[in-house]
């Protein structure tokens, strides 16, 4: 068994507790034991202020794309075969288009001299251009658009495990449609939502080239955090603490989700 | 019979590929700079002429921004760059920092007979560029905006604005919108400047992190003024977008060459150090590129016409109405410290 499972093991450890415990060690190593790095992540307000920024975007995508996904993977579930091909494939389709074409094309959506500003301003419904681009604003349309796939794949897996007569037994004890919705259909798709919510959050949170193109330079995320370090503070060690508080954060998150739903009943495929 | 021709070729073989691999390895550099349209320039105008005329082999990286990787090479104890043309604060921090070498003027004659200020222990000037008031003819066809005074002022020049988001040049420029001459910038009144960068921020659309993303915002009317690098106005001009600029309060700035200490060819690096400033060589490059020669003897050699050299950052004239930026200031502890206040004036 071990011999088998070996392989991976080796891999693992080479390509990610390596790295990781490299990434922690150089956070508190230079020259000598140091918590300088995180001293300056803990007390200077700038660092608060990202990571509170970060954490309000990731909620904001995640509530939104859990709206926009939904009846999508519902749709998706409740059609013919061919029709729910169809849509996965729209949903699955920008996935192969770089994330940095797709936030270019926002760009030219939403900007001041974009379609959309200038489309409204024909129809004579706005007559200053709307601010849509370089704020939190168009930071967070983008992300949505490019995270969406993540809660749509997982929403659309849970709901194809839910049995069609359980549906249908509701209906001949005679609920409303609404009803087994509410009491059956909700419920039993709530592994889904979470699998997707969590999926959806903490790729977020690490989201980097979205909000340096398109917030405009003042949303800055924590992602930014760790590059500015780099230039800024000239140290990896400074921008290694920030990455290693943010891991843990997602750590604790992951902990605290795990204590009401056993997690690997979501991520995994029993 | 057979086989020991078949050895003996082989030997030869092994031979001349030993020998070649030797002379390459002696008779080459690895060079690296900031890609695009700007480095198709020098290799035309510099890179390969040099390569010709000392007879060694140029191999080209580009990053945009070399920094941290000059970092992470010379820390591993084992570079494989070069030569680096970057912005000379960064040759000057590393020089302090022990990751640049230190230069032997003796051994490059071009650049010890550069100006004092084009040069420092461990960096020559290589070329120059300028951050400059940008402005859209659109919005403003005739009174357009020329003194960081008319930026600021949103009363008289209503519009949208873009600056940098760095501290460098755009601490220099609320200064002199501030009142100060640009002869009298340094040492920075940081105070000063973050105070004065207050009074603006409300009505900065943008804070751009490319040079890229300045000219799109330029082009696309997503701004009516910002302060840019000349080249890239002087770009998104030439594709037909009704922009102009001034070299007026203008901030003079410059890319150098420096060497990443323990280079794998130290020798041949400072060769061809000494050839790229050539004046000749450096009077090429502004035919390809709009951005000055780093050695200002380039404009007495007759390859840049009158009219050329009009339109260039470094010309005498044109320099004379800009601030000439101090990479001394910027990498001494006050410098560094506007560079960290900077992250904080952002997100506030």
């Amino acid at each position: 068994m071990l011999a088998l499972v070996s392989p991976a093991l080796l891999v693992i450890l080479a390509l990610i507790v390596l790295p990781v415990g490299w990434l922690a060690w150089q956070s508190i190593y230079h020259d000598g034991f140091t918590l300088e790095n995180y001293r300056r992540v803990f007390t200077e307000d700038i660092y608060w202020r990202s990571f509170a920024l970060t954490f309000e975007i990731s909620l904001a995508v995640t509530a939104i794309a859990l709206l926009l996904g939904y009846p999508v993977a519902y749709l998706a579930n409740s059609l013919p075969k061919g029709w729910s091909i169809l849509i996965l494939s729209l949903v699955v389709l920008p996935f192969w288009t770089s994330v940095l074409v797709r936030a270019y094309a926002w760009l030219a959506l939403l900007q001041r001299t974009g379609v959309i500003n200038q489309f409204l301003r024909y129809l004579d419904v706005i007559s200053e251009p709307l601010a849509l681009v370089h704020n939190t604003f168009g930071t967070v349309v983008a992300t949505v658009h490019i995270l969406l796939p993540f809660m749509v794949l997982p929403l659309y897996a849970a709901m194809q495990k839910i049995p069609g007569d359980l549906m249908q037994a509701g209906a001949s004890l005679g609920a409303s449609p609404s009803l087994t919705f509410c009491r059956v259909f909700l419920p039993l798709s709530l592994p889904g939502v979470l699998a997707g919510s969590t999926m959806v959050f903490v790729l977020c949170l690490g989201f980097y080239i979205t909000p340096e193109l398109l917030g405009g330079g003042r949303t800055v995320m924590v992602s930014m955090l760790v590059s500015r370090n780099v230039e800024l503070y000239n140290q990896f060690g400074a921008a290694s603490a920030v990455a290693v508080v943010l891991l843990l954060s997602v750590l604790a998150i992951f902990f605290v989700v795990s204590r009401f739903v056993a997690l690997d009943r979501v991520l995994g495929q029993k | 019979m057979k086989m020991k021709q078949g050895f003996g070729l082989g030997c030869t073989l092994l031979g001349a590929i030993g020998l070649t691999g030797a002379a390459t390895a002696a008779e080459q550099i690895t060079f690296v700079s900031q890609g695009g349209a700007y480095q198709q320039a020098q290799t035309v105008a510099i890179l390969d002429p040099s390569a010709k005329k000392l007879g060694i082999t140029i191999n080209q990286d580009s990053i945009p921004d070399a920094w941290p990787a000059i970092k992470t090479q010379v820390g591993s104890g084992k570079p494989i760059w070069d030569v680096v043309d970057t912005p000379t604060g960064y040759c000057l921090r590393g020089g302090e920092q022990g990751l640049i070498e230190k230069l032997d003027f003796s051994k490059i004659p071009n650049a010890a007979a550069m100006p004092e200020a084009y040069r420092s222990p461990y960096s020559v000037s290589y070329e120059f560029y300028s951050s400059v008031l940008a402005y859209s003819q659109k919005t403003f066809p005739k009174d357009a905006p020329n003194s960081w005074v008319d930026f600021w002022d949103v009363k008289k020049f209503p519009g949208r604005r873009a600056l940098r988001n760095h501290p460098i040049a755009t601490l220099e420029a609320a200064l002199m919108a501030d009142g100060v001459a640009p002869d009298k910038l340094y040492p920075l009144d940081v105070d000063r400047a973050f105070k004065k960068l207050e009074e603006i921020k409300p009505n900065i659309t943008v804070w751009w992190t490319s040079g890229a993303q300045s000219a799109q915002l330029l082009n696309d009317g997503e701004v009516d003024m910002e302060m840019a690098w000349n080249g890239r106005v002087s770009a998104v001009a030439k594709e037909g977008a009704k922009v102009s600029f001034t070299y007026n309060q203008g901030i003079l700035q410059s890319t150098s060459l420096c060497i990443l200490k323990g280079a794998p060819n130290l020798d041949t690096a400072v060769k061809f150090l000494n050839e790229a400033v050539d004046p000749v060589h450096q009077a090429n490059l502004p035919l390809h590129i709009d951005y000055g020669p780093g050695n200002p003897k380039a404009f007495e050699t007759s390859v840049i016409k009158p009219e050329r050299a009009a339109q260039l950052p470094s010309e005498p004239a044109n320099a004379a109405k800009q601030a000439l930026m101090s990479y001394a200031w910027w990498s001494s502890p006050a410098g560094e410290a506007a560079e960290k206040r900077w992250a904080s004036f952002m997100q506030k």
